[in-house]
């Protein structure tokens, strides 16, 4: 869960960039820190914005931080340096019952000794609510959730998905403008965690509710999210909108966590504006595009999409090399090639699962300059 | 689901399905038959005899066989005819010689007190050489010209009696056959039952207060610190209860440690009469009955996820409404569970009432081994017995009638 004190280049240059409008700035973490024992640190100089009406997802390995800054947000752990900010006003001294925020947990989190509806009345029936308002807010978020006849039933008498469902229901049903959702599809199986997805991404377009989701799962992330804040080591490694950490990642860990990639090890031979040379440890030059790169002489990593390889018969591509099949992975809607270059490299190629290939066959890979990146090593 | 082609498949294979189950049930049950029986031999009759024994006591009917059969013209007023008088001294004559009169009188004394000198006197006055008009010898005694006593031996001659179960709850037949109670200076046992439920709830009560905090910490710290509150819990119960019992009274007493620590801190001015007082029991029987109030309710706190705290936070909850409505609902089932096994438990306090309590501070328990070991009245030790087995059991039945039984299971 923690890591020793580090900062990044990457975290300083999201820091600089803090956007104007108070609408941009509806929540606002302002170089907040987070210490457990006083020696190592779970959040380091976190500096980051959600937007009003946003749907942002942290996602991360374990230990990365981002569970750490949710509950700083919902109010379960304070900063120990920094401040967060809740529609322009700190909540750092605000106890979470006076936050106003939305949660939805892991393991649903739902009383077990209410029924569904008193589940759902519970955040109404705390703020004092008249009982015919509590009732038609009751029925109008089960309605939203489909769930209005198991009202009397008991959460054990639900399946997971339900169950899920009715904790959605008790953390809208008070209309908060700020949802957090930490790993909530975390316990579902793969069918209805798909199923979720799409209902929970119709809920925040239907009601417009900012959220702040926490995921470890990038396939989730990408899906849903109008921006995704990737955590690393207690700090944030990137954040932007889904395609740009997939086709444009700024350092090696995002290149790596979000999708899948090709790392090849190399020593840049020159730099000149958005073109670069590698030569490739093992032999080959490719040409890449520099990112963060120093000059001649750093050694430096080179991160490339499968499905960025293209297979050619003759070299029209910026990059060229011969290599050889040594296996192949039909996976239905695409064919995964392991093809092993001259040089030793086994690079995993993604083609459509027409293409004829068997495993000993030489063949010719290509692919261009702007699809491969090259990171310094780190 | 895919349903059975036809009817008769579907019948044998519902039969050969209760078949299977049946065979399993057998076989689990055969299991567990050697504790069944161990159970019914070593606890079941052992109990159930000694319990027949409130309502049944033969004695009398043993002792005057022909005075019984003589009774049976008797009207019930007065005094019986001169049959009746030569049948009981031939009685009295029959069991002084068979060395059965002591027998007799201490059940007869029992019921009629003094009786037991009056009887013992005739029967040896019957027992003497060349006694020509034996029923005048007993007429001669007026113990036996009483109405009381030939109204007593009407009842104690049917083997089948209410009179220690009536006589448990502090009420007796009149001579007209009617029920009263019995004269104030006699009635003990309803005041003890009361006592013994006093002090059972004030000790639940203590044990709550104390534990439910305990609890809740054990449950909430570290694993490792909260193994070693459980262990300090836990290290009094491995010792006898008699031992902790009589380190409590090395500590109560007047020159002890708790009255030396109250005097230096300046709680009081004089030493504190702790021991054989209603405080003194309370504060061991509590010590005592700690561990058996925590424990359930320890176990089921630790079942409730942190998760559930935070959530009635983040939905608005106050720390006292969420605690309230969220938190100890979740634990009532444990509160019960540990409160009723202490309430039970206490009702049944014998070793610490008697060397902490005072005379005021005996509880029903002690009462019963009194009738056992000193007084030898099994009789009325199997009624009292047989009444705080009504009650408690009474009072459990309430419990899971008013809780729901169901609500002890965990959800």
């Amino acid at each position: 869960m923690t890591v020793t004190v580090q900062t990044t280049r990457q975290m300083d240059a999201t820091a600089a960039s803090r956007p104007n409008t108070e609408a941009e700035r509806f929540v606002e973490f302002i170089d907040v820190e987070k210490s457990y024992d006083g020696r190592t640190f779970a959040v380091t100089r976190l500096n980051m914005h959600v937007a009003k009406g946003e749907f942002l997802t942290l996602l991360g390995p374990s230990g990365s931080g981002k569970t750490t800054t949710l509950n700083m947000l919902a109010g379960f752990e304070r900063p120990t340096h920094g401040s967060i900010t809740l529609n322009g006003q700190p909540v750092d001294r605000l106890p979470p019952y006076e936050r106003n925020i939305g949660m939805v947990f892991q393991n649903y989190a739902l009383f077990p000794h209410m029924t569904v509806e008193e589940n759902v009345a519970f955040p109404l029936s705390v703020r004092k609510f008249s009982k015919t308002e509590t009732t038609q807010r009751v029925h109008k978020a089960l309605d939203m959730i489909q769930l209005r006849k198991f009202g009397d039933r008991r959460p054990g008498q639900l399946s997971g998905g339900q169950q899920q469902r009715v904790a959605l229901a008790r953390a809208l049903v008070f209309e908060p403008s700020l949802v957090l959702m930490d790993e909530p599809l975390g316990a579902l199986d793969k069918k209805l965690r798909e199923h979720m997805q799409l209902e929970i991404k119709q809920l925040h377009s239907m009601l417009g509710v900012t959220i702040v989701y926490v995921t470890h799962d990038q396939s989730e992330a990408l899906t849903m999210s109008d921006r995704v804040a990737v955590f690393n080591n207690g700090g944030i490694a990137q954040i932007g909108t889904p395609d740009s950490l997939y086709t444009q990642p700024a350092n090696p860990f995002v290149a790596s966590f979000i999708g899948e990639n090709n790392t090849l090890e190399g020593v840049v031979d020159h730099v000149s504006g958005t073109e670069c040379q590698v030569s490739l440890t093992g032999g080959g030059r490719i040409r890449a595009t520099p990112i963060d790169l120093e000059g001649q002489g750093t050694a430096c990593l080179v991160a490339l999409r499968p499905e960025c390889i293209q297979i050619a018969r003759s070299g029209t591509n910026d990059n060229a090399f011969e290599a050889t099949v040594e296996g192949r992975i039909y996976l239905g809607d695409h064919l995964r090639l392991l093809a092993r270059l001259q040089n030793g490299q086994l690079l995993t190629v993604k083609v459509s699962p027409e293409t004829m290939m068997i495993t000993g066959e030489t063949i010719s890979l290509g692919w261009s300059q702007r699809d491969c990146r090259a990171f310094p090593t780190q | 689901m895919r349903t059975a082609p036809d009817t008769a498949d579907a019948k044998s294979i519902a039969a050969a399905i209760r078949r299977s189950q049946t065979r399993e049930r057998l076989r689990s049950f055969g299991l567990a038959t050697p504790l069944l029986v161990l159970l019914l031999l070593s606890f079941g009759i052992p109990i159930a005899i000694l319990l027949s024994r409130a309502i049944y006591d033969p004695t009398i009917a043993n002792a005057l066989p022909r005075t019984s059969v003589a009774m049976q013209s008797w009207s019930g007023n007065g005094i019986p005819d001169d049959e009746t008088f030569n049948a009981l001294a031939a009685d009295l004559k029959a069991n002084q010689q068979q060395g059965n009169i002591s027998e007799f009188a201490k059940s007869l004394n029992a019921r009629l007190p003094g009786a037991r000198s009056q009887i013992l006197k005739t029967a040896r006055a019957l027992d003497k050489e060349g006694v020509s008009d034996p029923a005048s010898v007993v007429k001669s005694v007026p113990f036996w010209t009483s109405p009381a006593t030939w109204s007593t031996i009407e009842n104690g001659r049917h083997a089948l009696t209410s009179f220690y179960l009536l006589s448990a709850v502090d009420l007796r037949w009149t001579a007209d056959g009617s029920l009263e109670r019995v004269p104030p200076e006699q009635a003990i046992f309803l005041r003890v039952f009361a006592r013994t439920f006093l002090v059972a709830a004030t000790v639940t009560l203590a044990t709550l207060i104390l534990g439910f905090p305990l609890a809740y910490l054990i449950s909430s710290v570290p694993k490792t610190v909260g193994a070693i509150l459980i262990i300090a819990v836990l290290l009094p119960f491995w010792t006898s209860i008699l031992v902790r019992t009589a380190a409590w009274t090395v500590l109560l007493q007047k020159f002890g440690l708790v009255n030396d620590v109250l005097l230096w801190l300046g709680v009081t001015g004089t030493r504190l009469d702790l021991m054989y007082s209603r405080v003194g029991l309370i504060i061991a029987m509590t010590h005592i009955q700690l561990p058996f109030t925590l424990l359930p309710i320890y176990s089921v706190m630790r079942t409730i996820q942190p998760s559930q705290m935070r959530a009635a936070y983040s939905l608005g909850g106050r720390p006292l409404t969420s605690f309230l409505r969220v938190y100890l609902p979740q634990v009532v089932p444990g509160i019960m569970a540990g409160c009723l096994l202490t309430f039970i438990l206490c009702l049944g306090y014998y070793i610490t009432p008697a060397l902490i309590g005072g005379a005021g501070d005996q509880l029903i328990s002690n009462f019963i081994a009194n009738y056992v070991n000193v007084e030898l009245n099994w009789e009325m030790a199997a009624a009292l017995s047989f009444i705080l087995l009504v009650f408690t059991m009474a009072l459990y039945a309430v419990f899971a009638r008013v809780l729901g039984l169901d609500r002890l299971k965990p959800v």
